[in-house]
Order: C-alpha cells, then sequence, then structure tokens
C-alpha cells in the first residue's frame, strides 16, 4: 500500500537531525512543515527571505507580506528572522542549510536531477533549485515515484535538462525510500506491502 | 522634483519623468509581494516599449508587471520562474519575448555584484546544466561557472517605510530582492506606505541606507494582493 504525501513527508522527517535548518520546495514538500515535531526544533528556511516559518497564520494574523517561496501566507515562530534574498541565498550556497526537500521530474543513479524544464512543452524556471542542490548539505527529493504516462521517475540516466549533477542524496516516492549511489537505487525502505516489482524499474538500477 | 529636497517626488508619475524605451528596469518584489505597484502602474500608462525587465517572477497570476508585459513593452527579461504565470510562459514558447532564466540565487547575486563593484563571481550553481553553457568554468573544490554582474538603468522598489534622504525599513518578506536591486540600478526610484521625517526612523532599524536611493515618493492605494491565502485550520 502506497505511503499518503503525509506519510511520505514522515519518512523525510527521519533523516532531520535535531536543531537542523531545512529549506523545503514548492509543492509536495510543503507537507513535511506540517509534520515536523516541535521537539526537534528544526528552523525552515524559505529563500525569498525568512528562516523560522512555523505554518500557517490564522485570520487576524495573516500578512500580505509575510509569505513562503511558493507565495503561500504563512506564520513564523519565535526566533524567525527576516533578510533580503542575497543573504538568503548565501545561506543556501554557503552551506549553512543542513536539508532540501525538493520535487523532481527526473532523479538518476548518477544522483543527477531534472526538475525545472520539459524543452519545447513546459518551463517553470529553476527558481531556487539549482542554488539548493549545489550548496544544502543533504538533497532529499519528494515525489510520485510515476510519471503521468506511468514511466518510473527514477532512471539510469536523467532524459531531461538537468537541474544539478552528482547532488541527490536520497529519494522519497510513495513506494519507498531509495538512496542513488553513482551504480544503482539502494532499496532503503518500501511501503507497506510494496514488492520491488511493483517499482516498475528496471533491475540493472535497483538493488 | 522638490527644490528643498532633490530626493522627494510628487508620485510615480513625476517619478519616472525621463523613464524612456529601450531602457534596463529592475522591479523589486517576490511574486505579488513587495512590488511597486504605483510604479508599474505608471509605466503601463507610459508610451515606452523594448524594455529589458530584470524581475524575480516578471509578475504573477496575471497581476503585477503582468500589466507590462501583456502590452508587449517587454523585449527582454531576466527571472528566476515563470511557474504561475502564463502569460509570460507562452511569450517565451512562442518567441515574443527574449528570457534569460538565472537560477534565483545566482540572479541575486549578480544584482548585488552589480551593487558592490564587483564584476563577476563563480559559483557551483548552474554547473553541467544548460544555464552553464558558453560560461567560463574553473575548478576550485568543485568546477563553478563565471558569472556576471547585473545592473540597470531604473530600479522601481517598494517600501514600508522611508524617510526623505531614503533610508529604508521593509516589512516581512517584502524586502527580498529590492535592497540588491536599490544597490545596483543608476537611479532608484522607491515608494513608500509612511514617507516620513528625516531621524524618524532609528538608525539601527535602517535596512537599505538611503546613499542607495535617487528619488522617494508617498505610495498610495496599495492592493497588496496575497497570491495563495492559507489559514491555521480551526
Amino acid at each position: 500500500m502506497a505511503w499518503t504525501n503525509s506519510e511520505m513527508a514522515d519518512e523525510v522527517i527521519l533523516f532531520f537531525k535535531p536543531f537542523s535548518s531545512v529549506n523545503l520546495g514548492i509543492g509536495m514538500p510543503t507537507a513535511v512543515a506540517e509534520r515536523i515535531p516541535e521537539n526537534l526544533q528544526i528552523m525552515i528556511h524559505s529563500e525569498n527571505g525568512v528562516l523560522g516559518v512555523s505554518g500557517r497564520p490564522t485570520k487576524q494574523s495573516v500578512s500580505p507580506t509575510l509569505i513562503n517561496a511558493g507565495k503561500e501566507t504563512i506564520a513564523v515562530k519565535k526566533g524567525a528572522s527576516y533578510f533580503d534574498s542575497a543573504l538568503s541565498f548565501g545561506m543556501i550556497r554557503g552551506g549553512h542549510i543542513d536539508y532540501c526537500v525538493l520535487g523532481a521530474m527526473e532523479v538518476d543513479v548518477s544522483r543527477n536531477l531534472a526538475n525545472w524544464m520539459v524543452p519545447g512543452k513546459k518551463v517553470t524556471g529553476m527558481g531556487g533549485a539549482m542554488d539548493l542542490v549545489n550548496g544544502s548539505k543533504q538533497v532529499i527529493i519528494m515525489m510520485n515515484h510515476f510519471s503521468k504516462e506511468g514511466e518510473a521517475k527514477l532512471l539510469s540516466h536523467c532524459q531531461l535538462p538537468f537541474t544539478g549533477l552528482n547532488v541527490v542524496d536520497l529519494v522519497v516516492t510513495e513506494l519507498g525510500v531509495f538512496k542513488p549511489n553513482g551504480n544503482i537505487f539502494e532499496v532503503l525502505k518500501l511501503a507497506p506491502n510494496t514488492t520491488k516489482e511493483d517499482l516498475k524499474m528496471s533491475i540493472n538500477i535497483l538493488n | 522634483m522638490n527644490p528643498n529636497n532633490p530626493k522627494v517626488f510628487k508620485d510615480a508619475k513625476d517619478a519616472l519623468y525621463d523613464f524612456q524605451s529601450g531602457k534596463t528596469l529592475m522591479s523589486g518584489g517576490f511574486g505579488l509581494c513587495g512590488i511597486a505597484e504605483n510604479c508599474i502602474d505608471a509605466i503601463s500608462e507610459m508610451n515606452v516599449n523594448n524594455l529589458t525587465v530584470i524581475s524575480n517572477n516578471i509578475g504573477n497570476s496575471g497581476r503585477g508587471l503582468v500589466k507590462i508585459l501583456v502590452q508587449d513593452k517587454i523585449k527582454k527579461a531576466y527571472c528566476s520562474y515563470v511557474g504561475g504565470n502564463p502569460d509570460l510562459e507562452v511569450r517565451m514558447l512562442n518567441k515574443k519575448i527574449e528570457v534569460e532564466l538565472v537560477p534565483q540565487g545566482t540572479f541575486s547575486e549578480r544584482i548585488r555584484a552589480a551593487g558592490m563593484g564587483i564584476r563577476a563571481f563563480y559559483t557551483p550553481t548552474g554547473f553541467g546544466t544548460l544555464i552553464a553553457e558558453g560560461k567560463e568554468v574553473k575548478n576550485f573544490d568543485r568546477p563553478c561557472i563565471m558569472e556576471t554582474a547585473l545592473s540597470a538603468d531604473f530600479a522601481i522598489i517598494k517600501a514600508q517605510k522611508g524617510d526623505k534622504f531614503g533610508n529604508l525599513w521593509f516589512k516581512e518578506t517584502a524586502r527580498n530582492f529590492s535592497p540588491l536591486m536599490a544597490m545596483a540600478a543608476k537611479i532608484t526610484i522607491v515608494e513608500v506606505e509612511e514617507l516620513v521625517e528625516i531621524g524618524d526612523i532609528d538608525p539601527h532599524e535602517i535596512h537599505l541606507p538611503g546613499i542607495f536611493v535617487q528619488r522617494i515618493f508617498q505610495g498610495k492605494n496599495y492592493k497588496n494582493e496575497i497570491e495563495f491565502l492559507l489559514l491555521e485550520k480551526e
């Protein structure tokens, strides 16, 4: 049985050390923010200029100038800080962010990531992803296991334009947790009642 | 212009009096957060074209700089993200506009570099990707690409509070690219929700010293739109 988004978020959170800093990408990774236990004392960074995101505001406290990188309204916790984009990306590029959690279109065994464009079809832009994957201490990908066409998104070689080379540490999908090691994806964990056949991944890229 | 204080202007139109076709324009804000609403409206009413615009999103959700974009006044845009901006994406794919997509950290650092007098820098961001094409590669602890400073003729930015020397205070995450753009443009035009007297902002509280600001005016009719309103579940 596949994990829900919340259960996937919980799998991601298992890798977080207490008192660490985390940047969460747009889309699926935002589910992580809602699941982090308070006692872990995680500082959530959003690249538009805030460290210490805490969740959602109330009707009374909501502010149009307090948003995350997904342009959603947020609240902040005690100890939070605001800063400009250069300082924000200094935190990222300078290696001060412990973990980033990003969505992806494709990941390959060589730890390469593609998540910003489909040539001739779809361009979202890379936003902060190219900086995040090169600067964060650990890069965790949280994504659906299959594309809309039903193909596994864990590949031997990315087909789409790269976001970063040799950057991905872990991949969490609804079916399991995987570690690309340069040759294959190591299966660290499978969702309940999931078999390796359910992954529909070529046997030579799976251990 | 005010003869007693050459930095203080009446409104956006007054402050943009010499803005012309073909100019390079930086525009602060992340999505719709912290955008120079009055200046964008004023430019949408001006007869200018062939603009080069440097802004993280070039508007969003049909608003902000999208007003100028759909008038086809923009020839070239530098930005990091076009998701949530279908008006831009369609113009990109139809080649109606030239877009240079820049990774957001490189984007902010290129702007900061221009303001700081740094001509270029090396970063691992983008190495081995399409954006590295044609750029010098140099190996430090790992391979890096050279990125050059990004400057502009004009910057339009919005601050919550500013004094008549141009010292600025930004609210929450509305700061984003604005202080960097203020430093990188020849003429920085600032609109504020509260224009106060010199000395009214505590020097400790100043986010951007007024030396980087050439023109300032009291803005009006702010919408401060929220793109995605999400509230705590009750």
